[in-house]
């Protein structure tokens, strides 16, 4: 119910902030809150939304109502399920809301414990190892980006002789090269770590897999996230020209993600275990698209994020309730559920129709814009890395119809599968939310470019201070 | 000796005055139940804290005993500590044989504290220094019939002196080189001579004994063992509080002059600390030892506030030491009953805790994420300050070691949260329901574990005291 409410409150913040952009208010962020919270450190509690931090909370909305709505089924210890839940998504509405970076870090930390004991208590498979795993992962990542707003914080001294954690008035310091060498690599491989970037990408396979329906869900479509809009906001945006220094490492990292995650997914036997090789893979884009470093491939970044949550969301979705009725996630014992689960086939196909690039789905959307964008990157390294990027939805292609096609459609393979019960009103409600999503962004992206332009285009001057043009 | 003397010395004088009423009704028999003696000492801790609340600021007996309202909220935290310790040691003191004797070296102790932190002398410290460490060694003793907690006190004791008499050797040196004992004119008179780096060595060795750091920690984990719940929960909070808050006020001035001794020092103390602590702490089976080490951890953390030598680092160092103090005593609060009802002590019996005892289950897991320094707990925010001022110094190295340390404690705590939530066993504990006065400790505990982070009154507080 508070999840339906949040989806309701983030619909109309989104009205009313394109309203305010209509009317022409141009400041980086609108619906600014700031109070001091401790000024000994110059740490505020300051909050904020541009386009692109509301494009993450309608994202991180929709994957939760979806979660919440199909988790009904939850038998043991139901209220701390969706007490973390929550705590969850208050952690991703926090950081992407947050402009200050201690308030950053603490909303990025929040959602450490949620993960481990939902993968921990209610996961299947090997969940403890994966709990653990993800946990002390993530922890490691976030002790990085820690590391990293210590370093800025002190090195970064304000027009004032000030030391401050404000991200807005740090991306008006240039912080000397020297320090952007160190401090960029410490900040991007930490929330590189939240982003799957090779070869910091080993908790997603069994985190992912081992974690319950929703937490999935929100695994891959939100928590992944994070680490994106922490690279974009945090690391390039204050760090431009030790981003242009380093892109090439970023392009070649996220290249390998890419091309390792879509041929690792051909091995998988394991429905879970091909998602989740595959959100390795999608987030290669993303990394990819911010490494390239011009405005269509950060825009392309950005829209990726918010495509990849909700379709992951949804592929997830499906294999959850697949499950939950086959009690199998195994490819080779999976077939032809069209004929006897026909709502719930039809939401996997979607899917991954989504995820290898369909054009009407958001899948293609994102990836266009983000290879127009790689493009447009001058020297042979990054046109070949764009290639190679190009290639590898070939290899998506092909795992995605595989699985789709032997465990969906064809006979039916196991005589208890002939009459399983198809979704009921909550599934439903829930798969077809995140569909809606799917489809708005593939069918008219334009919206969501005119929200996101403008925000990009102020990290854009500040890499321009970098000899980086677009 | 006048009555501004008395006023200004009143924590003290009320203190020994309640000692007076626990040692004349332990002779007069007054105690008819263990329950009556408990009710006494809570009433009185409770008047003991009202009279820390009453600031006042002055010197007496020439400057050996002093005052001011930083010390009087010290010595209000270690008040707070001891009564949140004996509120929580219900089911352990109820069957007790010799409780007022408890309560009287409890009370001996913190009178010892008390005075060290209001000393203004050597001499005075020192004598403080003893008055608290040779109750706490009999304190250790308390579990009367179990032969490791002999074996503990008989450490302690033996440690305990050794450190003491190596820091009243550097202290003599001290006043051999400088002609002085009082702490306000050590600072004009030290000349930054080779004796005098000796000598300092030597005392912050006698303080690393106390606080637990490496390579002076060898006593913990078996005192820890041995020594009855509450007074490991003494020991690891209010004892290390104590040295924590003098090491501020009084010696950290002192150690300024030699700068690349102090700062080469604390480096190498700090790595060791955390490193040993959170290695060690992964291997324990015993749930006070591993608690041992991780304060051995917490430590080293605790010295970053040293490493840059301003008010920032000081008053990280207090805010830190009260959200652990919170913390640690929620932890040792489940264990303490855990330990009184059942009598088990290892990490294997707390698997499948939580399905039986909920609430229990949360207080204990919420300790040990405030603990691990996980938001929104309290401890989190005390870590990052931590961090934050010992980054001040430009020590960044430092500061990846000890960020890094924090996932490997992550680990280990998050294992007993795992035994807790996550499994489960046939024979599993069945607790009966907690006292209330339990309860009421635990929940001010949880209160101070989840309040004082989020709300940002606390640590301005402190810092408008230094």
């Amino acid at each position: 119910m508070g999840s339906v409410i949040q989806l309701v409150l983030v619909g109309m913040l989104a009205v009313s902030f394109y309203a305010a952009r209509e009317a022409g208010d141009l400041a980086p962020m609108l619906f600014e809150y700031r109070s001091s919270w401790y000024p000994a450190f110059h740490i505020e509690y300051h909050v904020g939304i541009d386009g692109i931090s509301l494009l993450m909370l309608l994202m991180t909305a929709f994957v939760v109502v979806s979660g919440i709505l199909l988790s009904f089924k939850i038998e043991q210890l139901t209220k701390e399920f969706f007490f973390l839940l929550l705590m969850l998504s208050m952690g991703a509405y926090g950081f992407f809301i947050s402009l200050d970076l201690f308030t950053m870090f603490f909303f990025l930390e929040i959602a450490v414990i949620p993960k481990f004991l939902l993968i921990a208590i209610w996961g299947s498979g090997k969940k403890e190892y994966s709990a653990m795993k993800l946990a002390l992962m993530l922890m490691a990542g976030s002790a990085l980006v820690l590391v990293g707003i210590l370093i800025t914080y002190f090195v970064a001294v304000g027009p004032d002789g000030q030391h401050t954690f404000d991200l807005m008035q740090l991306a008006q310091v240039q912080l000397p090269f020297e320090w952007q060498r160190i401090i960029f690599p410490l900040l991007f491989v930490g929330f590189g770590v939240f982003t799957a970037l090779f070869p910091f990408h080993t908790w997603v396979p069994d985190g992912h897999s081992s974690a319950p329906t929703a937490a999935s869900m929100f695994l891959a479509g939100i928590s992944m996230k994070l680490g994106g809009y922490g690279c974009l906001r945090v690391a390039t945006y204050l760090m431009p020209e030790a981003a242009a220094y380093y892109s090439w490492v970023i392009v070649l990292l996220a290249t390998i993600a890419i091309l390792y995650g879509a041929f690792a997914t051909l091995m998988q036997k394991d429905l879970k275990y091909i998602n989740a090789y595959s959100s390795v893979s999608h987030c290669g884009f993303i990394l990819l698209g911010i490494g390239m470093l011009t405005k269509t491939a950060l825009i392309g970044a950005v829209m990726q994020m918010v495509s990849h949550g909700v379709m992951t969301a949804l592929f997830f979705g499906a294999i959850g309730m697949l499950y939950e009725r086959t009690h199998t996630r195994q490819v080779s014992e999976l077939g032809g559920l069209l004929k006897s689960i026909p709502f719930i086939s039809s939401m996997y196909i979607i899917a991954g129709l989504c995820s290898l690039g369909l054009p009407g789905f958001s899948g293609f959307v994102s990836e266009m814009t983000i290879f127009m964008g790689a493009w447009q990157r001058e020297g042979v390294f990054y046109k070949v890395a764009t290639i190679l990027a190009c290639a590898s939805i070939v290899v998506t292609a092909v795992y995605i119809l595989r699985a789709a096609g032997k465990a969906v459609m064809g006979p039916i393979e196991n005589d208890a599968f002939k009459n399983l019960p198809d979704a009921t009103w909550n599934e439903k409600i829930a798969s077809v939310l995140l569909t809606v999503a799917v489809l708005a962004i593939g069918l008219a992206p334009f919206w969501l470019i005119n929200l996101v332009s403008g925000d990009v285009q102020l990290i854009m001057e500040n890499l321009t201070r970098g000899a980086i043009g677009n | 000796m006048n009555e501004a003397t008395l006023f200004l010395m009143k924590p003290e004088l009320s203190l020994m005055l309640f000692l007076f009423i626990l040692l004349i009704g332990k002779v007069g028999d007054w105690f008819k139940t263990n329950e009556s003696v408990m009710n006494l000492v809570h009433g009185l801790l409770v008047v003991q804290l009202g009279i820390c609340l009453i600031p006042g600021t002055g010197e007496a007996f020439s400057g050996m005993y002093r005052t001011h309202t930083l010390i009087g909220f010290e010595k209000l935290i270690l008040t707070a500590g001891t009564l949140l310790i004996s509120l929580q040691s219900w089911h352990w003191a109820r069957n007790h044989k010799h409780l007022p004797e408890f309560y009287i070296l409890l009370f001996t102790t913190l009178l010892g504290f008390y005075f060290m932190l209001s000393s203004g002398n050597f001499l005075m410290f020192y004598l403080a220094l003893e008055l608290a460490s040779i109750p706490l060694a009999a304190l250790v003793n308390f579990d009367l019939d179990k032969a490791k907690s002999s074996e503990a006190a008989v450490k302690m004791i033996l440690i305990s002196a050794f450190a003491s008499s190596m820091m009243l050797f550097g202290i003599s040196f001290v006043y051999g080189t400088t002609g002085s004992l009082q702490f306000d004119q050590l600072p004009q008179l030290i000349n930054g001579g080779q004796l005098q780096m000796m000598a300092l060595i030597f005392i912050f060795s006698g303080f690393a004994f106390k606080l637990s750091a490496v390579p002076f920690h060898l006593w913990t984990a078996d005192v820890y063992e041995g020594a009855p719940v509450a007074v490991t929960a003494y020991l690891s909070v209010i004892s290390k509080a104590a040295t924590v808050f003098v090491f501020i006020s009084i010696l950290s001035p002192l150690f300024q002059f030699f700068p690349a001794l102090w700062n080469h020092l604390l480096e190498w103390v700090i790595v060791l600390t955390i490193c040993v602590g959170n290695l060690f702490a992964l291997r324990q089976t015993n749930i006070k030892r591993f608690l041992a080490f991780s304060s051995i951890a917490q430590v080293g953390f605790i010295l970053l506030a040293f490493v840059a030598g301003n008010a920032d680092g000081s008053a990280s160092g207090i805010f830190f030491l009260v959200v652990y103090l919170f913390s640690n005593l929620g932890a040792f609060g489940v264990v303490s009953i855990v330990s009184a009802q059942t009598g088990h002590e290892d990490l294997v019996h707390y698997k499948g805790f939580y399905r039986h005892h909920k609430t229990l289950g949360w207080v204990m897991a919420l300790s040990l994420f405030s603990l691990a320094g996980v938001p929104p707990t309290a401890g989190f925010f005390g870590k990052m300050f931590l961090v934050a001022s010992g980054a001040a110094a430009g020590n960044y190295f430092l500061l990846l070691i000890a960020a890094l340390n924090m996932v490997v404690s992550l680990y280990y705590y998050l294992r007993i949260v795992k035994f807790m939530f996550v499994d489960e066993q046939e024979h599993h504990m069945i607790l009966q329901p907690a006292h209330y006065t339990v309860m009421l400790a635990l929940f001010i505990c949880m209160a101070g574990v989840l309040l004082t982070g989020v709300v940002p009154g606390l640590y301005a507080y402190i810092q408008s005291l230094l």
